[in-house]
């Protein structure tokens, strides 16, 4: 009988994970009844604190209105089929709202249509579509603007000298990236003296600035797409003795760039707020649940400028503030 | 057959068996737990799911039969839709521009071969490399742009059809099923599918009896690369974009379907069918434990167990043929 073992001990890993999984969950199912208005989540990625946190909101303000969210992910920043068959999925599953935060604005458009097809309610959060109409509505900052809040504070920090700054981008192509870019670029009107993808990490940031450093010795502030990237900068300026010379900008709002403002590596960041998209896109699955009302249109999310050292003329917050309101 | 095969020696001769039991077990027990599983629709979809990978997975199954591995596998399909999407862009005729981008793979696919066999270098550490070349060849050739596709031809595999009025199919399904029946045949029912086991088994036994190794593996990694540029085909038919960002994963998740499909890394041991069976329950188990609302972190546990246990199961079968 023992020889049989092989395909038997495959089969039962099997069945033994279906059973072990599903029976897990059905059992927190039975607890909280059959009824509750299903609504999906789709983020970037499942790694990144940013959607780790949209994530815990979205279930959190689940909990309250006796939702349930299917939290599913891309499995890098980029996987569009990652995130197309979890849209597909959730669909079948019964999702009656998904919110998704798309990696690539064109990339997922098809599996979306299919799903507003079937009357699914769709609303893209944090990063919009292109068209923006491809979604029923989209719950996210304004990027553009979050981008001249962090150029218009640099531009005021330099006091009348001109800028000359590093731009440091996200992923290559990537929406997000190009329009808080744009946005600082518009308001700070800086010369460029290099601008290069980071994908927003920080091992990556310091490389890049370390190489551009040793040929932009000018340089007296340094865009960046967000806080990994800014904190990535700040090592390198530092290792050149450059730190107290160049003005670090930076956006998310995260604990740890929060942190990095008040400890003086960075200058300024522009807070985003990711639990309240979350909090929003649920809100709206369970009114559609409810009445059948969809939302539309464009909802920005607000931005705060959290530095410690306020400019006349900008509106900010403290890092007090920052530390009270900041996502993960 | 004249002497009596036990079950165990007919489960061994034939490694699709186990994994093709352990697809059926997974989709019972998804059919018993959750009530949307078995929709007609949601299996169709399980299967238009797994259609890239387990296509990348087909040539994986090829070079992994020679002993080797191809790390590189994804990149060229990404690279082959970067091709294609961007050479429509830009006015070639939507079938010239596949045709080219389907043969620039198989090109690559014999580079990896001749590097392989012409210098001897281990196929780990060739494709290592040109997985960094053309995955940066492509981001240059992209210029961190993603390109739609509207051509006819170029999404013609994401078409659906309905059969019997109900079933969903896509010609994507056709053209993978047509594929893996393709090299199954060869595999099993011409002299080079012989020849590619006996290479992989033990090259020396096969270079002594006469076969040519080295023309043997470089047809391998060729073939491997066409059917890289069909995944080219089939993913663009998935998602009608082109992205330098996509699938930068799908190496591994070949490899995965190949392992749980029973073939082993050590070569010479192995079916198409199997990895055919082994992209499915990946497909199958990520479908069902969302149904049944578990999160993506969990799916990967899963799949990873499955994995360890897939290869477990080879080694203990290699351990009593010893």
């Amino acid at each position: 009988m023992g020889r049989r073992g092989p395909a038997l001990l495959a089969v039962l890993a099997v069945a033994a994970l279906a059973v072990g999984c599903t029976s897990t969950k059905s059992g927190s199912d039975e607890s909280s009844g059959d009824g509750k208005t299903k609504i999906g989540l789709v983020t970037k990625t499942d790694s990144n604190p940013y959607f780790v946190a949209l994530r815990d909101a979205a279930k959190a303000e689940a909990a309250k209105s006796g939702a349930e969210v299917v939290a599913l992910a891309g499995k890098f920043d980029g996987d569009n089929d990652g995130q197309v068959a979890a849209i597909e999925n959730l669909v079948q599953q019964g999702a009656k709202t998904i919110l998704v935060t798309p990696n690539n604005s064109t990339g997922i458009l098809g599996a979306i249509k299919k799903a507003r097809d079937k009357g699914v309610l769709v609303i893209a959060l944090d990063t919009e579509t292109d068209p923006q109409d491809a979604v029923d509505a989209t719950i996210a900052t304004d990027n553009t603007e979050a981008g001249r809040l962090q150029g218009t504070y640099v531009k005021a920090a330099l006091a009348g000298r001109p800028a000359k700054s590093i731009l440091l981008d996200g992923t290559p192509g990537s929406t997000v990236s190009e329009q808080r870019h744009n946005g600082f670029v518009e308001a700070a009107a800086p010369e460029v003296l290099g601008a290069e993808a980071t994908n927003g990490e920080q091992n990556k940031a310091q490389q890049v600035t370390e190489n551009l450093l040793q040929r932009a010795t000018t340089v007296n502030s340094i865009y960046t797409l967000n806080e990994p990237a800014a904190r990535g900068a700040y090592v390198a300026l530092k290792a050149k003795g450059l730190a107290d010379k160049v003005v670090i900008g930076s956006i998310d709002g995260s604990c740890d760039g929060v942190t990095a403002v008040q400890n003086g590596e960075i200058a300024v960041t522009v807070m985003q707020f990711p639990k309240k998209m979350a909090t929003q896109g649920v809100q709206a699955g369970v009114e559609f649940a409810k009445s059948g009302k969809k939302p539309s249109g464009f909802v920005k999310t607000e931005t705060a400028v959290i530095t410690d050292k306020p400019l006349a003329g900008i509106d900010s917050k403290d890092t007090a503030w920052g530390l009270e309101n900041c996502w993960g | 057959m004249t002497t009596r095969v036990s079950p165990s020696e007919f489960i061994l001769r034939t490694p699709a068996i186990g994994p093709a039991l352990a697809l059926l077990v997974a989709v019972a027990v998804f059919g018993f737990t959750t009530d949307t599983f078995l929709n007609v629709d949601n299996l169709s979809l399980v299967v238009q799911q797994s259609l890239v990978i387990g296509t990348l997975a087909l040539g994986q199954t090829l070079v992994i039969l020679t002993a080797g591995i191809d790390l590189a596998n994804a990149a060229i399909a990404v690279f082959a839709t970067l091709l294609i999407a961007k050479l429509t862009l830009t006015g070639t005729a939507g079938p010239v521009s596949l045709v080219v981008g389907v043969l620039a793979a198989a090109a690559i696919g014999a580079v990896t071969g001749g590097l392989v066999t012409g210098l001897r270098l281990p196929p780990f550490i060739v494709t290592l490399g040109l997985l960094t070349i053309v995955t940066a060849v492509s981001r240059i050739y992209a210029q961190g742009q993603s390109f739609p596709v509207t051509d006819e031809t170029l999404g013609w595999l994401g078409t659906t059809k309905y059969l019997f009025g109900q079933v969903e199919v896509t010609y994507g399904m056709a053209v993978m099923l047509a594929m893996f029946l393709g090299v199954w045949y060869a595999l099993t029912k011409t002299g080079w599918g012989r020849h590619v086991y006996a290479v992989g088994n033990d090259p020396e036994a096969a270079r002594l009896s006469g076969i040519h190794v080295r023309r043997t593996v470089l047809s391998v990694y060729a073939v491997a690369g066409l059917i890289y540029g069909v995944a080219a085909w089939q993913a663009l038919g998935r998602v009608p974009n082109a992205d330098p960002n996509a699938f930068q994963l799908g190496n591994l998740d070949s490899i995965t379907a190949v392992v749980i499909g029973g073939t082993s890394l050590f070569g010479g041991r192995g079916s198409v069918l199997g990895t055919l069976v082994g992209a499915l329950i990946v497909a199958v188990l990520r479908s069902g434990l969302t149904q049944a609302g578990i999160d993506n972190l969990y799916q990967d546990v899963a799949t990873g167990v499955l994995v360890i246990a897939a290869v477990a199961v080879d080694r203990i079968s290699r351990g009593r043929q010893r």
